[in-house]
């Protein structure tokens, strides 16, 4: 097999151990795995100094996570990394899917035009962390590779953990730990914390090719194909001319046998249906689970990512969703760590991200139902369904082959504030910002590339009301303001307000805004609060809410 | 009225677990009693039996 020799980090003996010492740090991160990497990158940019442990020297083995999705790609690119990302990967939209030996039909996940990102980037998991890890280190942080955390002592004012290097063991007293190892987390152990949820009886083959095919650049996904009967398969492109092949091979498959070249090379060959070469990069036997733990922040210690929540790989809401913990995580916790609001703003953390959990789960348990029917009945329903969405539009709704990744909206979090204007728009208090094309002193660009990750007011501009802008001006600095101009709109100058031109009127539309009208975007660039125009009071009363200055400690308690 | 092969239910994917989920724990012969009460009572609610005759042709097609 020809394996991929994945990058090796240097070791690097901790002073801690020669000086017999403890290292004190504001926040430790367990896991240098996509989540661990984004939350210290993510940290760094909010000025919180954080150590990153890791068990091991090397990023992931295989392809793992593969597809990262439109919101995503928006969190990395606020970190600084996408361009690398996407310009390394595989930007798709077009799925299909096949039942038996025909096509049954087609789907297209592109999103309307006038975003920055496509529905989804294909790369291997191990080019994702490298790119990550560049990041990480021109923002000035670093990994301890081969730093085991080998036992966790929480107590009220932070955690001691004890690190297990090559050279010895020392110890690191953190104010905050951020537990991002994995989905068999060692940290969930250390506190005796349950992992409940659902354990499906299937298995899957799921394997790296690595081949020069005229296969496009989409999804192909399907039902009992003639050349592998009874079972379903998944095809997806990756960077570098490897493809992910994922077989489903029922609960009774064997799967140290299974994983043989000499097994799966066959299978390949067949769905293949000719001689052409390939070479096998990775090969792996899988069951998968949706579990999550009951609470994401236990003390001191906070979970993320696989660590807190398992879902089934369909639909690509693994590492998409551990990337979106971090995202809402960290501005949070650097708050804290800066004491500019209580610790209870981190209850808001686990009550979102238990929420966009569950709804992962619940799409992903459906997916796997689908694929895998639990029942003869079961059955008998979804291939009248595949047999009917060849001619009927009605059915392709029902196929289920994986419901792709989509943020999660925080619906009614305590961070938000209810409208009392009337909004056109599919955007609500809670939704992730949308994205638009502007231009900014003449250079085309994009409306959340100046958003950023500070709290931030987008004001659509109205001519006749000069004094709401002369006030909003006043508030950049501890803001970011954008004011958004309609195209054609003269530039002029506004302090240290950010004025982007509307150059499609886009914005407008998908912000349903009118001239006056103000968003108020929390750091994760989710809206906390809009009105129609322009009052002080309540907008000060909005701010404080969503950045937890106050009321959170009394709602989230 | 024509039959309507679009799509017409708002929340699909929760529509499908709630039909999956009704014939959780019934044998062979009462799951198909669950579907033929289900055929009644839909076809009751549509009622235009132009719009019943074309689902009927359309669901033989191919068997």
């Amino acid at each position: 097999m020809n394996t991929r020799t994945p990058a090796r980090f240097p070791y690097t003996p901790p002073r801690e151990l020669a000086e017999g010492g403890e290292l004190r740090v504001p926040v430790a991160i367990v896991g240098a795995g996509p989540v661990g990497v984004a939350c210290a990158i993510d940290l760094a940019l909010h000025g919180v100094q954080a150590v990153v442990l890791d068990d091991n020297d090397t990023v992931s083995t295989g392809s793992r996570a593969i597809c990262y999705a439109k919101r995503t790609l928006e969190i990395l690119d606020r970190l600084g990394c996408a361009e690398t990302i996407t310009g390394r990967g595989v930007c798709w939209n077009v799925g299909k899917v096949f039942h038996r030996d025909r096509l049954a039909y087609q789907f297209d996940l592109l999103p309307e035009g006038g975003h920055k990102h496509p529905a989804f980037v294909n790369l291997q998991q191990y080019l994702l962390e490298e790119a990550m890890l560049a990041r990480l280190q021109a923002v000035g942080g670093a990994v301890r590779w081969k730093n085991r955390v080998a036992g966790a002592a929480p107590d009220a004012d932070g955690v001691t953990l004890s690190v297990e290097t090559p050279d010895g063991t020392y110890r690191v007293r953190a104010d905050w730990v951020i537990a991002c190892d994995g989905a068999r987390s060692p940290m969930r152990d250390y506190l005796g914390l349950d992992w409940k949820g659902q354990v499906f009886r299937d298995r899957f083959l799921i394997a790296d090719v690595h081949m020069v095919g005229d296969y496009p650049t989409e999804r192909w996904f399907w039902f009992d194909p003639p050349f592998h009967p009874h079972q379903s398969v998944l095809l997806h492109r990756q960077a570098d001319d490897v493809w992910r092949i994922d077989f489903q091979l029922g609960w009774d498959a064997d799967p140290d046998e299974e994983r043989k070249p000499e097994r799966v090379i066959p299978r390949i060959r067949a769905m293949l249906g000719d001689d052409r070469p390939f070479e096998l990069e990775w090969v792996s036997v899988y069951t998968f689970q949706c579990r999550r733990l009951d609470r994401f922040v236990h003390g001191r210690v906070i979970f993320a990512g696989d660590a807190a929540h398992q879902v089934s790989p369909f639909g690509a809401r693994g590492a998409n969703s551990g990337i979106q913990d971090a995202d809402n995580l960290c501005w949070k916790l650097a708050r804290v760590v800066r004491e500019e609001a209580p610790p209870a703003l981190l209850a808001t953390y686990d009550v979102e991200r238990v929420a966009a959990a569950d709804e992962n789960i619940l799409n992903s348990t459906r997916s796997t139902d689908f694929i895998t029917p639990k029942s003869a009945m079961s059955r008998l329903f979804r291939d009248a369904v595949l047999d009917l969405s060849v001619r009927h539009p009605f059915a392709r709704r029902l196929v289920n082959s994986g419901r792709l990744s989509m943020p999660t909206t925080y619906r009614e979090s305590v961070l938000d504030t209810p409208d009392t204007d009337t909004f056109v728009s599919v955007l609500v208090p809670g939704s992730p910002a949308s994205d638009a094309p502007v231009r900014i002193d003449g250079h085309a660009g994009w409306l959340l590339d100046r958003v950023g990750g500070a709290p931030a007011v987008l004001y659509f501009m109205a001519p006749d009301r000069a004094g709401d802008l002369e006030r909003l001006v006043q508030l950049a600095g501890e803001l970011r303001v954008v004011v958004v101009v309609p195209a054609g709109g003269s530039a002029f100058s506004a302090g240290d307000a950010v004025v982007v031109e509307d150059v499609d009127g886009l914005a407008a539309r998908r912000y349903g805004a009118a001239p006056g009208t103000i968003y108020l975007l929390r750091p994760d660039q989710h809206i906390a609060a809009r009105w129609r125009r322009w009052d002080a009071p309540a907008f000060e009363r909005a701010l404080a809410r969503a950045t937890g200055r106050k009321e959170v400690a009394a709602h989230a308690a | 009225m024509p039959l309507e092969t679009e799509p017409n239910i708002p929340a699909p994917d929760d529509f499908y677990q709630a039909l999956i989920d009704a014939h959780a724990g019934l044998d062979d012969q009462r799951s198909a009693a669950l579907n033929a009460r289900l055929v009644l009572l839909l076809a009751n609610h549509v009622g235009d039996l132009d719009a019943l005759r074309e689902a009927i042709a359309l669901a033989r097609d191919g068997l």
